[in-house]
């Protein structure tokens, strides 16, 4: 679908380095737009006023969010995380929400990056990456003991470690999956409401009174719903990086 | 019976999957709310909570999506 095809723009296809292309393509113009917006939505808050304004009391809203959930997932301990659940969480958000913005209305298109699993899943590796380090830095060899639970009887350990160990390594591909296909099936879905409207506007307008009429209506409570995902898989992506830092954090 | 055809129907039956998938998510969020109306005090503390059970319910759906698409497309 075209909405989802990787262009490389500004006649950038043949940059390269060591034999791998590194064009700049659409993704990476709305990682820079999400990444300056990011930027500028914080940069904004950062008066440090004693009475806040509206724009500083929004910014705050979002961080004393993301320090509630650490306080509450990982303890004391992960006070120090809070920059990159933060970063993590809001980069998602606003890649979500801009993927969704309509500008096709003026003419430019929308990119989802979330909605491919090499941008996800990189950030999956990252949250994985972070937590192996932290775990093997703090406690060592002592870590693998995450895969063997307290009390757990002698009989059950080399079951039980499999079956941990399989649960533990999935943990990036689910993280990376879950983002990306929820956002591709939510603007597949769209994209397959939205012929519905056209082709049947084209057939004239009985058949655009039977299913277009109520295709166009579906569609537009499905992008209210599109918006509630767009939150909800960000959040759930910072809360399970949560959940797995307090892992590495405390042990079980 | 050719593979073609036999794809494209399996991938309609991993649609199945996607339904099962929304009894879960649905029952996440009704027994969330049983709990939560019973003792409205304790429910705010498990809304993380509520959300892993969601992200397990959820991908366990998707997931069938993702075998559809690779039937399809792959």
């Amino acid at each position: 679908m075209h909405q989802f095809s990787i262009q490389p723009l500004f006649g950038s296809e043949g940059w390269s380095i060591a034999g791998y292309n590194i064009a700049f393509t659409n993704s990476t113009l709305w990682m820079a737009i999400a990444a300056v917006t990011l930027a500028f939505f914080v940069a904004g808050g950062m008066k440090r006023q004693l009475v806040p304004g509206r724009w500083q009391m929004a910014v705050e809203s979002f961080t004393g969010f993301i320090d509630g959930m650490l306080a509450a997932n990982v303890g004391p301990g992960g006070k120090k995380y809070v920059p990159y659940i933060f970063s993590l969480f809001m980069f998602i958000l606003f890649a979500n929400f801009l993927g969704l913005l309509p500008l096709g209305v003026i003419g430019l298109h929308a990119f989802t990056f979330t909605s491919h699993f090499s941008a996800t899943g990189v950030l999956a590796v990252l949250s994985f990456a972070i937590v192996l380090i932290v775990g093997f830095a703090k406690h060592k060899l002592h870590f693998f003991s995450l895969f063997v639970p307290h009390g757990t009887p002698v009989i059950m350990i080399p079951l039980i470690f499999c079956v941990e160990l399989i649960s533990f390594l999935v943990r990036p591909f689910s993280l990376g999956l879950r983002l990306f296909v929820a956002m591709m099936a939510g603007h597949v879905l769209l994209e397959v409401l939205s012929s519905f409207v056209i082709s049947s506007g084209n057939a004239g307008i009985g058949l655009f009174a039977i299913a277009g009429l109520p295709s166009f209506i579906l569609m537009v409570g499905i992008c209210a719903l599109e918006l509630l995902v767009a939150g909800i898989q960000a959040y759930v992506f910072a809360l399970l990086t949560c959940v797995y830092l307090n892992d590495a954090e405390n042990l079980h | 019976m050719d593979a073609e055809a036999a794809k494209l129907l399996g991938a309609g039956l991993a649609a199945i999957g996607c339904g099962l998938a929304s009894i879960g998510v649905g029952s996440v969020f009704a027994k969330f709310l049983e709990g939560a109306l019973r003792n409205p005090g304790a429910a705010d503390a498990q809304q993380g909570r509520l959300f892993i059970g969601f992200a397990g319910a959820e991908l366990l759906g998707l997931l069938s999506f993702v075998v559809a698409a690779l039937l399809i497309f792959a």
